[in-house]
């Protein structure tokens, strides 16, 4: 966004706000279940966000699970699909080499599917009611690992970072000494 | 051009780290015409290398060898394995330190004689004044360039600062300003003027922060009678049958075991590692550890009372712009035991990026509660809250069961607070919402303490050798030839920002030394 003035700008920046609402308004109109679908060949596609994930070494439906899991732990209705896709990939690339790994993983989503009754856990419809499930594993490992992997993996992707107006490295720029460090107007 | 010196030289000063301590006793002694050869475990980064890029430089600068943890204190339970948020590096933690240089007040010198008897506090008054550091605290502002000293004009106003500076002054806050900072806030000594670039905590790129790193350390190279030899972690400190310390063991880059003789040793590896180091020097001679006749070798750890206040408005902030903690409010350091707790405590503004942010603001948290407050990020204001701990004798870093990469007992740290720390945070955490409620703060988060970043009192200095580990000078009681050069020296912690002081102490000591060289005291 640097570097753009005046008017022209002003239009761009207008322009993608309003893309930005309704690419917004689609996907919170659409469920997650809905929104992610399962292909024949084993991949996770979302059309809205025109995405798609190959999945190599869990069940596509636990995948798939997780990736609603990782939402519901760290819920930004800013933040797309595709960021907790990216924030749990490494899941699926872990289990594909390491059997533990993928057993403790299914185990986890199973548990968390039986709970749920019918339908499963990415049927459940409300995010209340499924915090009340994951509140009630949230001492188990595998929870803690997986809240505390998304920190570093779901808040340190660079491109998450502009969603919640962080601006990240300074130094090629200058800093911030020409560039607002004290344009505050309403104090 | 950098000295190299033969490991069979016995007439250096070995120094066991580079940082504030370290490093300023290592070039002082060098101005002096000394011969010192600095250890340091970490790598040499100079200030370019660094990066603008939260766990990216964590992962560059950070200590992130094993240590482990024990106590009630909550970073115990959400970073047991990470105690502290200190540096293994050439320049030690001033390389992401923030640069606030405080003098101490008269009274913290004297705590046992001014705030009386405190149940669990092993208070005790330092063996030294302030009148007697008075001018070794105006030479060290004047080697860091410390703003609003000198002359030297302050830092300009960030946003996070405006922000502090209206609730402060809503408040009836009397003294509020950009603070006393090591960075340049116009060209100075050969450095840039800061740029506002935020990232103070990740190295600054510009060199406008003072460090050791690209002040003291060439400075000392520059006179040919330094050499600092990076990658090199001392095991144990050695000793002859007298019980004077000849040299020093250390793993080097390769991890091969290597022997640097010596005639006077200086430790200066952080409150954690300092006493590590002297416990694991134990031997016949010394079975508790070396210099610890008291028995006070990692005990008295003190970790200042922090914690954090960020607040949420209805209108952008970008904290994250600008000097991180170019902003004081001093009115709550003064000594006013009716506010329900003994010594007092600092404001200053604070800001972490988003990756720390959703690391720190609450730690173990999830959920809507959570991630509500880190949408608000881009109109979020932040203050750190830092006053001074009591000093506990089970506050203390042991000998874990854990071993290191070299087969070295790693430090253990234990802490629990006392009720004096608790009552001061709650208090400050109290005024920090109340300063940003004045100015319209939506929500605010009382922020629970980080890893420690300022680490005090294992190794503390006190007039009875029976009290604790070294002198006035920091020469330990035990061993003539054996120095303490960091903040492991202090025997109250202060409210301040500790590094002024230990670099004050530092030049204190290297005139010290120099002269029981002359004299062949030592």
């Amino acid at each position: 966004m640097s570097g753009h003035h005046g008017r022209h700008a002003h239009q761009e920046r207008e322009g993608t706000e309003v893309s930005r609402r309704v690419f917004l308004r689609r996907s919170s109109e659409l469920s997650f279940a809905a929104a992610v679908t399962i292909t024949a060949g084993g991949a996770l596609l979302n059309a809205s966000e025109a995405w798609a994930l190959d999945v190599k070494g869990l069940q596509p439906e636990t995948m798939k699970t997780l990736i609603l899991v990782a939402r519901d732990i760290y819920p930004h209705d800013k933040v797309a699909d595709r960021f907790y896709a990216i924030a749990m990939k490494s899941y699926d690339e872990k289990a594909a080499t390491d059997p533990a790994t993928k057993a403790q993983v299914e185990a986890f989503v199973a548990g968390l599917d039986a709970a749920a009754g019918k339908g499963g856990y990415a049927g459940v419809g409300w995010e209340s009611q499924r915090v009340a499930l994951l509140r009630a594993v949230s001492n188990s490992p595998m929870f803690e690992t997986i809240r505390s992997g998304l920190i570093a993996t779901l808040y340190n992707q660079p491109e998450v970072w502009p969603i919640f107006g962080y601006e990240g490295e300074s130094y090629s720029k200058g800093g911030y000494i020409k560039r607002g460090f004290d344009d505050i107007d309403w104090i | 051009m950098a000295a190299t010196f033969n490991q069979n030289d016995d007439s250096v000063v070995v120094i066991i780290g580079s940082g504030a301590g370290g490093g300023t006793l290592g070039n002082e002694l060098a101005q002096k015409g000394i011969n010192v050869v600095v250890l340091e475990a970490g790598e040499r980064h100079e200030y370019t290398d660094f990066v603008n890029d939260e766990w990216a430089s964590f992962t560059q600068l950070a200590w992130k060898d094993p240590r482990t943890t024990s106590g009630s204190w909550r970073v115990s339970k959400n970073f047991p394995t990470l105690p502290a948020w200190i540096v293994k590096a050439v320049g030690g933690s001033t390389t992401h330190w923030a640069g606030a240089s405080l003098r101490f007040q008269e009274h913290e010198f004297r705590t046992a004689s001014v705030y009386g008897r405190i149940p669990g506090a092993n208070l005790l008054d330092w063996p030294v004044t302030l009148a007697e550091l008075e001018p070794y605290y105006a030479r060290a502002e004047e080697k860091m360039g410390v703003t609003r000293t000198g002359g030297r004009p302050g830092l300009p106003g960030s946003n996070n600062f405006k922000i502090m500076k209206a609730g402060a002054d809503k408040l009836g806050y009397k003294e509020c300003h950009t603070g006393n900072m090591a960075i340049n806030s116009i060209e100075r000594d050969g450095r840039n003027a800061c740029q506002q670039t935020g990232f103070c905590f990740q190295g600054c790129k510009w060199g406008a922060k003072w460090s050791t790193l690209y002040t003291e350390i060439p400075k000392g190279e520059a006179t040919g009678k330094m050499e600092v030899r990076p990658q090199s972690h001392v095991a144990h400190i050695e000793h002859d049958a007298s019980g004077k310390v000849t040299g020093v063991v250390y793993f080097d880059k390769d991890g091969k075991e290597q022997r640097q003789k010596a005639r006077v040793v200086a430790v200066a590896g952080n409150s954690i590692e300092s006493p590590r180091l002297l416990l694991n020097s134990a031997s016949p001679k010394f079975p508790d550890g070396l210099a610890n006749s008291s028995g006070q070798v990692g005990r008295n750890y003190m970790r200042h009372m922090t914690g954090s206040v960020y607040a949420v408005f209805d209108r952008p902030v970008h904290m994250y712009r600008g000097t991180t903690m170019a902003g004081i409010v001093r009115d709550e350091g003064r000594l006013d035991p009716s506010r329900g707790f003994v010594g007092g405590y600092e404001m200053e503004t604070l800001s972490l990026g988003l990756p720390f942010m959703a690391a720190f603001l609450d730690p173990g948290a999830w959920g809507r509660e959570f991630t509500s407050a880190i949408d608000g990020y881009s109109n979020m204001a932040g203050m750190w809250l830092v006053g001074e701990d009591m000093p506990q004798e089970t506050n203390r870093i042991t000998l874990s069961d854990v071993k290191d990469q070299y087969g070295l007992p790693v430090a253990d740290v234990h802490f629990d607070d006392h009720s004096n720390d608790v009552a001061m945070r709650n208090h400050a955490y109290q005024q920090g919402a109340a300063l940003y409620d004045a100015v319209g703060a939506t929500r605010t988060f009382p922020t629970p303490p980080y890893p420690s970043t300022h680490n005090l009192g294992t190794n503390r200095m006190s007039a009875n050798p029976r009290d604790g580990v070294v002198n006035k000078f920091g020469q330990t009681h035990d061993v003539k030839n054996l120095f303490v050069s960091d903040g492991s020296q202090f025997t109250s912690g202060g409210a301040e920002n500790p590094t002024l002081t230990i670099v004050t102490l530092a030049i204190r000591q290297a005139e010290y030394i120099a002269d029981q060289m002359k004299t062949k005291a030592i």
